[in-house]
């Protein structure tokens, strides 16, 4: 591909080929030469899954880099031996639902540590910062109990549904993340919702209306971080979801390799890839946003 | 949303205010989908509390009651009063956090402060009435019941419930609180019950797995008597051996004749030969959680090691991580055309896109000393988790493989607004390549990273993940089998909790609180010397 591009120079300058290799070189050729080993980096151990979920046999000691004979045999027997379709649709919910909730707690919250000027702000926003730093896993003693007593009043919010475990990620809707969308609140000029509120718009008219849309970028970040962070969350999940019907993808699977990871292994591949799918699909959507929404935020320092 | 954009951003942004008209400001504010939005919310909110206070109406939890009444009555306050607008937009994000996490945190450092662990887990009437209950022993006028063992929840892991029917046929539903009578359930002649309201009929297979538990299991049916079972389908009323005597505070052993008296510090029976009844209670121990990570030389010297081993890790991590993801976004960041770089950007950034627990289980095969992908490319044959450095070096591996992509991402975005006229007239001024960098890119570079970085260093502290799904905290040194090589405070604290060898929720909540200041403490002081928190004083 950089090939085409150097002969047409090459016939205007005329110059010797060794020269212009090493110009060459010099200009972009170390460029390629860097990716290349990053890339081997970065990709050989997809790659391996990939094979390893093609791969007939399905054991972890037949699995090869590249694969010797392929097969969807097991993607077959993942469906059919275990609950995986139940597994995929709760971890889909679980994501999707605490991702946009998140994203309006969080934004909701954000406006008014931007745009307000209220008792208790620097309070509230110091606190955000601490409070996130305390592992709540760790807190996970109580959360047990509070869902065990949870569980005996109302079943529905309890363990084995996803609606308790999603109360217990709620908590911590309002993070770092916040932080994250105030500092790119405050990088829209203040002008703009001040003159539609003198125009007559309600604040939730300037929030919804003309705020929201602008900070779109930053939306897109926090929804995209926090469904990563759902389906990767595997300890809450855990304690909370026993029962085979009510598990996640991330619990069903670790309970697959944990104790037979040798004869499993073609299916635990299988079941990743088919959970990578959602995650890059939502990754490929958003990710033209990213650089911008975790970056500018915090570059007006 | 397009449209609604152009609309209503466009407008005021492009021209300048219009002038109102007269009367503008009494005119009403707010649309009718504004007024009908918050009456559904509001009407919702009622309809949510309604819906939760009827249980713990019907069981009389008036606590429950006043705290959903009280949460409503604010809810309703904040969406109608004029005021406190902040408060509208902070209440549904504030409550869940109030609920979910600071009230556990404040749960966990009150806990830090007790000896709740296996064997302390209730009040000391409780431990009484499972010391008699437990010691009950079948006599010639004992009552033999139908035993039914079932489970509230899961059968294979809820709480046990014995459901008892006695002679005459009612049936009572028995677990370590004490009887109650069972209603609604259907009863077959032989006594066995069918099927319960709230309790899952444990079926014989899984009551074999549970046999030990059962066993065990005791009833307390008032002061020195109790409730056994004897196989998975009878049970029996039996007099205690053991009896307390409110008296002297002790509870005495009707054969031996010993007498364990109660010490209230440590919340246990104890003999006067120093033997201790196994069932204790609760007490506050005040600072002695705290005072064994200091003073108990054994655990004082792993808790220092694991301490350095997760400061070295959360560091090198974020080091590794920052020093490859700028690498890479500097090889691709130039104003010459680069051919596959949008190609480069998305193969470079599928790692992050993977879903990361799985990564760390196969990272986990991979580095399988017998039948691994690593030790079979490069010809090793090297027990990677078997020895403590390369356990760690495979873990580092591991989580830089992971996060390096993100920060990829990152400094691409930051490399991007910062203007190329800086390193221009640098290099003109006759700066080299690399003094360009180091004096111009990097400095503006941080002010944007800075927060980033003390984030990424903040979550690898704390990466449970990372190892627990890799090496578990192994390898373990034979004289230490609590400590391993690559625990991190954080997992080394859910095997104190959670582990095999009895849970200490009293201890482990004692290091969660420690691990909580330290973060903290760090995360404070390099954002405040990073400046990023000015902002929030404006």
């Amino acid at each position: 591909m950089t090939a085409t591009a150097a002969p047409q120079r090459a016939s205007t300058r005329r110059r010797s080929a060794p020269r212009r290799a090493v110009l060459w070189f010099q200009r972009t050729g170390w460029r390629h030469l860097v990716m290349l080993v990053f890339l081997v980096f970065a990709l050989f151990p997809i790659l391996f899954v990939v094979s390893a979920a093609l791969n007939p046999l399905g054991t972890l000691s037949s699995s090869t880099l590249i694969p010797r004979a392929a097969g969807l045999q097991n993607f077959a027997e993942l469906l059919e031996s275990t609950r995986f379709g139940r597994w995929y649709g709760n971890t889909l919910l679980l994501a999707l639902t605490n991702a946009a909730a998140t994203v309006l707690l969080s934004a909701m919250a954000a406006y008014v540590f931007s745009r307000f000027r209220f008792r208790g702000r620097r309070l509230g926003l110091y606190g955000l910062l601490v409070i996130q730093m305390f592992p709540q896993f760790l807190a996970i003693v109580a959360i047990y109990l509070m869902f065990s007593t949870v569980s005996d009043y109302w079943p529905v919010l309890g363990f084995n549904t996803p609606w308790g475990l999603m109360l217990v990620y709620l908590g911590g809707a309002l993070s770092i993340n916040t932080w994250l969308m105030k500092g790119f609140f405050d990088t829209i000029p203040p002008a703009l919702d001040e003159s539609a509120k003198v125009d007559g718009a309600t604040h939730a008219q300037a929030f919804f209306r003309i705020m929201l849309p602008l900070v779109t970028p930053v939306l897109a970040v926090v929804a995209l971080l926090v469904f990563i962070a759902t389906v990767n969350e595997f300890l809450l999940a855990s304690v909370f979801l026993r029962d085979p019907e009510a598990k996640t993808v991330a619990v069903g699977l670790y309970g697959m390799v944990a104790d037979q990871r040798d004869a499993n292994f073609g299916l635990f591949s299988a079941g990743t890839l088919l959970l990578a799918i959602p995650v890059l699909a939502v990754f490929w959507f958003l990710q033209r946003y990213i650089a911008e929404g975790l970056t500018s935020g915090a570059v007006k320092g | 949303m397009a449209a609604d954009r152009s609309d209503s951003a466009g407008a005021p942004g492009g021209a300048p205010a219009r002038p109102r008209l007269p009367g503008g400001s009494l005119a009403p504010r707010g649309s009718a989908t504004g007024q009908l939005a918050k009456i559904a919310v509001l009407g919702l909110a009622a309809a949510i509390a309604l819906w939760a206070v009827f249980p713990l109406y019907a069981a009389r939890q008036w606590t429950g009651v006043a705290a959903v009444v009280a949460v409503t009555a604010l809810i309703f306050y904040v969406y109608l009063s004029k005021r406190a607008v902040p408060a509208k937009y902070l209440v549904p994000g504030t409550l869940f956090l109030i609920a979910f996490q600071i009230i556990p945190v404040l749960y966990t450092i009150s806990t830090s402060m007790t000896n709740y662990s296996d064997g302390h887990r209730g009040t000391k009437e409780q431990a009484i009435d499972q010391i008699e209950a437990s010691s009950v022993e079948r006599t010639p006028d004992s009552t033999p019941y139908t035993l039914t063992v079932a489970a509230r929840g899961s059968s294979s892991e809820g709480e046990l419930v014995f459901l008892l029917t006695d002679p005459d046929g009612d049936a009572y539903a028995g677990d370590t609180d004490g009887l109650q009578p069972l209603t609604g359930a259907s009863v077959d002649p032989s006594g066995k019950v069918a099927d319960a309201p709230g309790y899952t009929v444990v079926p014989p297979s899984e009551a074999n797995a549970r046999s030990e538990e059962i066993t065990e299991f005791a009833v307390p049916t008032g002061s020195g008597t109790g409730i056994r079972s004897s196989g998975f389908s009878s049970a029996f009323e039996g007099r205690s051996r053991l009896a307390y005597d409110a008296g002297c505070d002790c509870v005495t052993d009707a054969e031996s004749g010993r007498v364990y008296t109660a010490d209230d510090e440590r919340g246990a029976f104890v003999a006067e030969d120093g033997d201790r009844l196994p069932q204790g209670w609760q007490v506050d121990v005040g600072m002695a959680n705290f005072a064994r990570f200091v003073g108990d030389p054994e655990t004082r010297s792993s808790f220092l090691s694991i301490l350095t081993w997760n400061v070295a890790f959360a560091a090198g991590t974020t080091a590794m991580v920052f020093v490859l993801g700028l690498g890479v976004a500097l090889t691709l960041h130039t104003r010459e055309p680069l051919a596959g770089r949008t190609a480069y950007r998305l193969l470079v950034v599928l790692p992050y896109a993977m879903p990361s627990f799985a990564m760390f289980l196969l990272w986990k095969s991979m580095f399988n000393a017998d039948f691994g992908l690593v030790n079979r490319l490069l010809g090793l044959d090297l027990d990677w988790f078997g020895h403590p450095w390369s356990a760690r070096a495979a873990v580092l591996i591991v989580n830089i493989w992971l996060g390096f992509p993100y920060m990829f991402l990152v400094a691409t975005g930051a490399l991007q607004s910062i203007p190329r006229e800086l390193v221009q007239a640098a290099r003109i001024d006759g700066a080299g390549a690399w003094q360009a960098l180091r004096r111009v890119t990097l400095p503006l570079l941080m002010v944007s990273m800075a927060p980033i970085l003390v984030a990424t260093f903040a979550f690898n502290f704390n990466n449970f993940n990372a190892v627990w799904l890799t090496t578990e905290g192994g390898p373990f040194p034979t004289d230490s089998p609590l400590a391993g090589a690559t625990d991190l405070l954080i997992t080394y604290t859910y095997r104190l909790a959670f582990g095999v060898s009895g849970a200490q929720y009293g201890y482990a909540a004692a290091l969660s609180v420690f691990i909580f200041l330290i973060v903290t403490v760090m995360s404070v002081v390099s954002l405040r010397r990073s400046a990023s928190l000015e902002e929030i004083h404006r």
